[in-house]
Protein backbone atom coordinates (compact mmCIF):
# COMPACT_ATOMS: atom_id res chain seq x y z
CA UNK A 1 0.00 0.00 0.00
CA UNK A 2 1.53 3.58 -0.95
CA UNK A 3 1.77 5.53 2.22
CA UNK A 4 2.49 9.49 2.51
CA UNK A 5 3.10 10.69 5.77
CA UNK A 6 2.39 14.56 4.85
CA UNK A 7 4.67 17.12 7.71
CA UNK A 8 3.42 20.63 7.59
CA UNK A 9 5.80 23.27 8.55
CA UNK A 10 6.63 26.97 9.22
CA UNK A 11 9.71 28.39 10.37
CA UNK A 12 10.60 25.41 12.33
CA UNK A 13 13.97 25.44 10.99
CA UNK A 14 15.48 24.69 14.44
CA UNK A 15 13.45 21.41 14.81
CA UNK A 16 12.88 19.97 11.52
CA UNK A 17 15.88 18.12 10.48
CA UNK A 18 15.32 15.91 13.82
CA UNK A 19 12.24 15.76 13.97
CA UNK A 20 12.64 13.82 9.97
CA UNK A 21 15.41 12.27 11.21
CA UNK A 22 13.69 10.08 14.21
CA UNK A 23 10.54 10.06 11.76
CA UNK A 24 12.77 8.17 9.22
CA UNK A 25 14.73 6.30 11.72
CA UNK A 26 10.97 4.50 13.55
CA UNK A 27 9.29 3.68 9.61
CA UNK A 28 12.58 1.81 9.30
CA UNK A 29 12.19 0.13 12.94
CA UNK A 30 8.84 -0.41 12.41
CA UNK A 31 9.38 -1.69 8.78
CA UNK A 32 6.71 1.29 7.35
CA UNK A 33 7.00 1.62 3.77
CA UNK A 34 6.64 5.47 3.18
CA UNK A 35 6.84 8.68 1.58
CA UNK A 36 7.51 11.55 3.34
CA UNK A 37 6.04 15.05 2.06
CA UNK A 38 7.41 18.03 4.02
CA UNK A 39 4.96 21.06 2.94
CA UNK A 40 7.16 24.67 3.93
CA UNK A 41 4.25 26.64 4.61
CA UNK A 42 6.09 30.18 3.31
CA UNK A 43 9.00 29.35 6.50
CA UNK A 44 11.01 32.64 6.88
CA UNK A 45 13.81 30.56 7.95
CA UNK A 46 15.82 27.58 6.34
CA UNK A 47 13.17 25.29 6.99
CA UNK A 48 12.43 24.02 3.38
CA UNK A 49 16.58 23.87 2.42
CA UNK A 50 16.98 22.00 5.79
CA UNK A 51 14.17 19.25 5.36
CA UNK A 52 15.12 18.44 1.72
CA UNK A 53 17.86 16.29 2.39
CA UNK A 54 15.59 14.55 4.98
CA UNK A 55 12.60 13.49 2.93
CA UNK A 56 11.43 12.22 0.06
CA UNK A 57 9.36 15.32 -1.39
CA UNK A 58 9.26 18.58 -0.64
CA UNK A 59 6.61 21.64 -1.42
CA UNK A 60 6.84 25.01 -1.06
CA UNK A 61 4.32 27.50 -0.43
CA UNK A 62 5.28 30.70 -1.79
CA UNK A 63 3.53 32.68 1.32
CA UNK A 64 2.50 31.41 4.63
CA UNK A 65 -1.26 30.41 3.77
CA UNK A 66 -2.33 28.52 7.64
CA UNK A 67 -2.15 25.18 8.92
CA UNK A 68 -5.38 24.20 7.23
CA UNK A 69 -3.90 25.07 3.80
CA UNK A 70 -0.71 23.38 4.03
CA UNK A 71 -2.46 20.37 5.12
CA UNK A 72 -4.99 20.59 2.08
CA UNK A 73 -2.12 20.69 -0.35
CA UNK A 74 -0.50 17.73 1.33
CA UNK A 75 -3.72 16.05 0.75
CA UNK A 76 -4.07 16.76 -2.98
CA UNK A 77 -0.88 15.98 -3.30
CA UNK A 78 -1.45 12.30 -1.99
CA UNK A 79 -4.53 12.58 -3.77
CA UNK A 80 -3.03 13.39 -7.36
CA UNK A 81 -0.20 10.52 -6.64
CA UNK A 82 -2.93 8.38 -5.83
CA UNK A 83 -0.93 7.46 -2.21
CA UNK A 84 -3.90 4.67 -0.63
CA UNK A 85 -2.60 5.90 3.20
CA UNK A 86 -1.40 9.62 4.75
CA UNK A 87 -0.45 9.94 8.03
CA UNK A 88 -0.46 14.26 9.10
CA UNK A 89 2.09 14.45 11.50
CA UNK A 90 3.65 17.49 13.53
CA UNK A 91 6.67 19.26 12.18
CA UNK A 92 7.92 20.36 15.78
CA UNK A 93 8.84 17.50 17.25
CA UNK A 94 5.93 16.31 19.69
CA UNK A 95 4.29 13.18 17.74
CA UNK A 96 6.02 9.58 18.00
CA UNK A 97 6.30 7.89 15.18
CA UNK A 98 6.03 4.91 16.46
CA UNK A 99 1.85 5.43 16.76
CA UNK A 100 1.94 5.50 12.60
CA UNK A 101 1.65 1.44 12.19
CA UNK A 102 -1.22 1.53 14.85
CA UNK A 103 -3.03 4.26 12.68
CA UNK A 104 -2.46 2.17 9.05
CA UNK A 105 -3.19 -0.59 10.88
CA UNK A 106 -6.87 0.64 11.66
CA UNK A 107 -6.98 1.96 8.12
CA UNK A 108 -6.52 -1.26 6.71
CA UNK A 109 -9.04 -2.70 9.25
CA UNK A 110 -11.70 -0.51 7.02
CA UNK A 111 -11.96 2.77 8.44
CA UNK A 112 -11.23 6.27 6.51
CA UNK A 113 -10.09 8.44 9.10
CA UNK A 114 -7.76 7.70 12.56
CA UNK A 115 -7.38 10.60 15.01
CA UNK A 116 -4.57 10.34 17.30
CA UNK A 117 -5.99 11.01 20.52
CA UNK A 118 -3.83 12.26 23.41
CA UNK A 119 -6.57 11.79 25.96
CA UNK A 120 -6.53 7.83 25.90
CA UNK A 121 -3.03 7.85 25.22
CA UNK A 122 0.44 9.29 27.37
CA UNK A 123 0.17 13.25 27.50
CA UNK A 124 3.18 14.17 29.53
CA UNK A 125 3.51 17.79 30.26
CA UNK A 126 -0.02 18.99 28.67
CA UNK A 127 -0.72 21.64 31.21
CA UNK A 128 -3.95 22.21 32.96
CA UNK A 129 -5.05 25.06 30.77
CA UNK A 130 -5.05 23.39 27.80
CA UNK A 131 -6.75 20.60 28.93
CA UNK A 132 -10.02 22.59 29.57
CA UNK A 133 -9.61 24.66 26.32
CA UNK A 134 -9.39 21.54 24.40
CA UNK A 135 -12.03 19.93 26.18
CA UNK A 136 -14.03 22.95 25.21
CA UNK A 137 -12.85 22.54 21.88
CA UNK A 138 -14.23 19.15 21.71
CA UNK A 139 -17.62 20.00 23.30
CA UNK A 140 -17.77 22.58 20.02
CA UNK A 141 -16.84 20.22 18.08
CA UNK A 142 -19.99 18.21 19.27
CA UNK A 143 -22.03 20.52 19.24
CA UNK A 144 -21.04 22.00 15.34
CA UNK A 145 -20.51 18.70 13.80
CA UNK A 146 -22.16 16.30 15.53
CA UNK A 147 -19.33 14.05 16.55
CA UNK A 148 -18.05 13.37 19.72
CA UNK A 149 -13.86 13.08 19.86
CA UNK A 150 -11.85 13.13 22.73
CA UNK A 151 -9.16 15.38 20.90
CA UNK A 152 -10.54 17.51 18.21
CA UNK A 153 -7.57 19.48 17.52
CA UNK A 154 -5.01 16.49 17.25
CA UNK A 155 -2.38 17.02 14.62
CA UNK A 156 -2.14 13.36 14.29
CA UNK A 157 -4.83 11.73 12.34
CA UNK A 158 -4.46 8.57 9.30
CA UNK A 159 -6.68 9.25 5.73
CA UNK A 160 -7.75 6.32 3.81
CA UNK A 161 -7.85 6.55 0.06
CA UNK A 162 -11.77 7.39 -0.12
CA UNK A 163 -10.98 10.02 2.87
CA UNK A 164 -7.90 11.41 0.49
CA UNK A 165 -10.16 11.64 -2.35
CA UNK A 166 -13.67 12.95 -0.76
CA UNK A 167 -12.13 15.55 2.05
CA UNK A 168 -12.40 18.78 0.62
CA UNK A 169 -10.67 21.47 3.30
CA UNK A 170 -12.03 24.82 3.54
CA UNK A 171 -10.31 26.91 6.47
CA UNK A 172 -6.84 27.89 5.85
CA UNK A 173 -5.69 28.06 9.67
CA UNK A 174 -5.78 26.63 13.28
CA UNK A 175 -9.72 25.83 12.60
CA UNK A 176 -8.79 23.14 10.23
CA UNK A 177 -8.32 20.33 13.19
CA UNK A 178 -12.41 21.00 13.80
CA UNK A 179 -12.86 20.95 9.67
CA UNK A 180 -12.14 17.97 9.68
CA UNK A 181 -14.99 16.28 11.49
CA UNK A 182 -17.60 18.26 9.71
CA UNK A 183 -16.18 16.69 6.87
CA UNK A 184 -16.09 13.24 8.25
CA UNK A 185 -19.65 14.07 9.35
CA UNK A 186 -20.68 15.44 5.93
CA UNK A 187 -19.02 12.37 3.95
CA UNK A 188 -20.11 9.91 6.38
CA UNK A 189 -16.54 8.49 6.61
CA UNK A 190 -15.61 5.92 9.23
CA UNK A 191 -13.69 7.06 12.02
CA UNK A 192 -11.65 5.78 14.83
CA UNK A 193 -9.33 6.95 18.10
CA UNK A 194 -5.96 5.32 18.39
CA UNK A 195 -3.61 6.74 21.80
CA UNK A 196 -0.49 8.53 21.06
CA UNK A 197 2.68 9.57 23.15
CA UNK A 198 2.89 13.37 22.76
CA UNK A 199 6.09 15.17 23.84
CA UNK A 200 5.23 18.16 25.30
CA UNK A 201 8.39 20.79 25.43
CA UNK A 202 8.64 24.53 25.77
CA UNK A 203 9.17 24.37 22.31
CA UNK A 204 6.20 22.90 20.57
CA UNK A 205 3.76 24.80 23.30
CA UNK A 206 5.21 27.79 22.26
CA UNK A 207 4.61 27.06 18.65
CA UNK A 208 1.17 25.30 18.68
CA UNK A 209 -1.83 26.35 19.04
CA UNK A 210 -2.45 29.06 21.39
CA UNK A 211 -5.05 28.97 23.87
CA UNK A 212 -5.82 32.40 23.23
CA UNK A 213 -6.52 31.79 20.03
CA UNK A 214 -9.57 29.80 20.70
CA UNK A 215 -12.12 32.44 20.71
CA UNK A 216 -10.45 33.09 16.82
CA UNK A 217 -11.08 29.57 16.02
CA UNK A 218 -14.09 30.21 17.79
CA UNK A 219 -15.50 32.79 15.14
CA UNK A 220 -14.41 30.99 11.88
CA UNK A 221 -16.35 27.84 12.63
CA UNK A 222 -19.28 30.60 13.26
CA UNK A 223 -18.44 31.52 9.43
CA UNK A 224 -18.13 28.05 8.14
CA UNK A 225 -21.61 27.53 9.17
CA UNK A 226 -22.71 30.48 7.56
CA UNK A 227 -21.23 29.43 4.21
CA UNK B 1 -38.52 74.23 0.81
CA UNK B 2 -37.51 76.60 3.27
CA UNK B 3 -33.58 77.39 3.47
CA UNK B 4 -31.42 74.52 4.24
CA UNK B 5 -29.96 73.74 7.36
CA UNK B 6 -26.34 73.45 8.12
CA UNK B 7 -26.20 70.37 8.93
CA UNK B 8 -28.34 69.26 5.93
CA UNK B 9 -25.89 71.31 3.70
CA UNK B 10 -22.85 68.68 5.04
CA UNK B 11 -24.69 65.97 4.80
CA UNK B 12 -26.02 67.07 1.15
CA UNK B 13 -22.38 67.43 -0.07
CA UNK B 14 -21.32 63.90 1.72
CA UNK B 15 -24.27 62.31 -0.02
CA UNK B 16 -23.45 64.01 -3.66
CA UNK B 17 -19.88 62.94 -3.10
CA UNK B 18 -20.75 59.46 -2.21
CA UNK B 19 -23.29 59.03 -4.57
CA UNK B 20 -20.52 60.18 -7.62
CA UNK B 21 -17.79 57.99 -6.19
CA UNK B 22 -20.32 55.08 -6.57
CA UNK B 23 -20.73 56.02 -9.89
CA UNK B 24 -16.80 56.17 -10.91
CA UNK B 25 -16.37 52.91 -9.36
CA UNK B 26 -19.02 51.51 -11.54
CA UNK B 27 -17.35 53.35 -15.17
CA UNK B 28 -14.32 51.98 -13.64
CA UNK B 29 -15.60 48.41 -13.60
CA UNK B 30 -14.66 48.01 -10.17
CA UNK B 31 -18.56 47.57 -9.40
CA UNK B 32 -21.27 45.59 -11.07
CA UNK B 33 -24.93 47.32 -12.13
CA UNK B 34 -26.15 45.25 -9.17
CA UNK B 35 -23.98 47.35 -6.83
CA UNK B 36 -24.17 50.74 -7.93
CA UNK B 37 -28.48 50.95 -7.91
CA UNK B 38 -28.25 49.29 -4.10
CA UNK B 39 -25.47 52.35 -3.58
CA UNK B 40 -27.71 54.86 -5.30
CA UNK B 41 -31.38 53.87 -3.96
CA UNK B 42 -29.35 53.68 -0.03
CA UNK B 43 -28.13 57.46 -0.98
CA UNK B 44 -31.54 58.64 -2.21
CA UNK B 45 -33.54 57.50 0.58
CA UNK B 46 -30.16 59.13 2.35
CA UNK B 47 -31.48 62.23 1.18
CA UNK B 48 -35.27 62.18 1.26
CA UNK B 49 -34.44 61.38 5.10
CA UNK B 50 -32.22 65.26 4.94
CA UNK B 51 -34.90 66.83 2.96
CA UNK B 52 -37.96 65.70 4.76
CA UNK B 53 -37.01 64.81 8.48
CA UNK B 54 -41.00 64.98 9.50
CA UNK B 55 -41.44 61.98 6.93
CA UNK B 56 -39.04 59.63 9.24
CA UNK B 57 -40.59 60.63 12.10
CA UNK B 58 -44.21 59.55 10.36
CA UNK B 59 -42.69 56.11 9.42
CA UNK B 60 -41.06 55.63 12.78
CA UNK B 61 -44.42 56.43 14.59
CA UNK B 62 -45.74 54.04 12.46
CA UNK B 63 -43.06 51.64 13.30
CA UNK B 64 -43.44 51.94 16.97
CA UNK B 65 -40.43 54.31 17.31
CA UNK B 66 -40.47 57.65 18.80
CA UNK B 67 -38.29 59.88 16.19
CA UNK B 68 -37.48 60.09 12.86
CA UNK B 69 -33.73 59.81 13.88
CA UNK B 70 -34.01 57.00 15.72
CA UNK B 71 -35.01 54.88 12.47
CA UNK B 72 -32.10 56.23 10.36
CA UNK B 73 -29.57 55.45 13.57
CA UNK B 74 -31.41 52.47 13.70
CA UNK B 75 -31.53 50.96 9.72
CA UNK B 76 -27.38 52.52 9.67
CA UNK B 77 -26.17 50.30 11.94
CA UNK B 78 -28.09 46.97 10.87
CA UNK B 79 -27.19 47.91 6.92
CA UNK B 80 -23.50 48.61 8.30
CA UNK B 81 -23.63 44.91 10.31
CA UNK B 82 -24.38 43.61 6.89
CA UNK B 83 -21.69 45.32 4.64
CA UNK B 84 -19.02 43.97 7.09
CA UNK B 85 -20.65 40.43 7.13
CA UNK B 86 -20.70 41.03 3.69
CA UNK B 87 -16.68 42.41 3.71
CA UNK B 88 -15.63 39.20 5.36
CA UNK B 89 -16.67 37.25 3.16
CA UNK B 90 -15.52 38.71 0.35
CA UNK B 91 -12.36 38.84 1.91
CA UNK B 92 -12.44 34.72 3.34
CA UNK B 93 -13.13 34.53 -0.16
CA UNK B 94 -10.20 36.29 -1.95
CA UNK B 95 -7.93 34.16 0.90
CA UNK B 96 -9.21 31.01 -0.23
CA UNK B 97 -8.34 32.36 -3.41
CA UNK B 98 -5.28 33.07 -3.21
CA UNK B 99 -4.37 29.63 -1.21
CA UNK B 100 -5.50 27.69 -4.11
CA UNK B 101 -3.21 29.64 -6.69
CA UNK B 102 -0.20 29.17 -4.06
CA UNK B 103 -1.34 25.71 -3.86
CA UNK B 104 -1.12 24.66 -7.25
CA UNK B 105 1.94 26.65 -7.99
CA UNK B 106 3.84 24.50 -5.15
CA UNK B 107 2.16 20.77 -6.72
CA UNK B 108 3.82 22.27 -9.73
CA UNK B 109 7.13 22.54 -8.44
CA UNK B 110 7.90 19.63 -6.41
CA UNK B 111 11.15 18.95 -5.23
CA UNK B 112 12.40 15.32 -4.88
CA UNK B 113 14.00 15.45 -1.55
CA UNK B 114 17.64 12.70 -0.46
CA UNK B 115 15.65 10.01 0.99
CA UNK B 116 13.45 7.40 -0.34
Amino acid sequence: MKTLIIVPAYNEAGVIATTLQDLRKTLREDEIQADILVVDDGSTDQTGSIALPHTTHLLTHGRNCGLGAALATGIEYAKRQSYDYCVTFDSDGQHDAHDIPKALAKLEFGYDVVIGSRFVGTHSGMPASRRVVLFLGNLITLLFFGIWTSDSQSGFRGLSKRAIQDIALKSNRMEVSSEFFGEIHRLGLKFSEIPIYIRYTAYSLGKGQKNSASASVLLKLLYMLTQ
Amino acid sequence: MSLLLPVQIILLVFVLFAASRAVLQFRGGTIRFGALSFWLLIWAVALLAIFYPEETTRIARILGIGRGVDIVVYSSIAILFYLVFRLHVYLENIRTEISQLIREVSLKQVKKGGKK
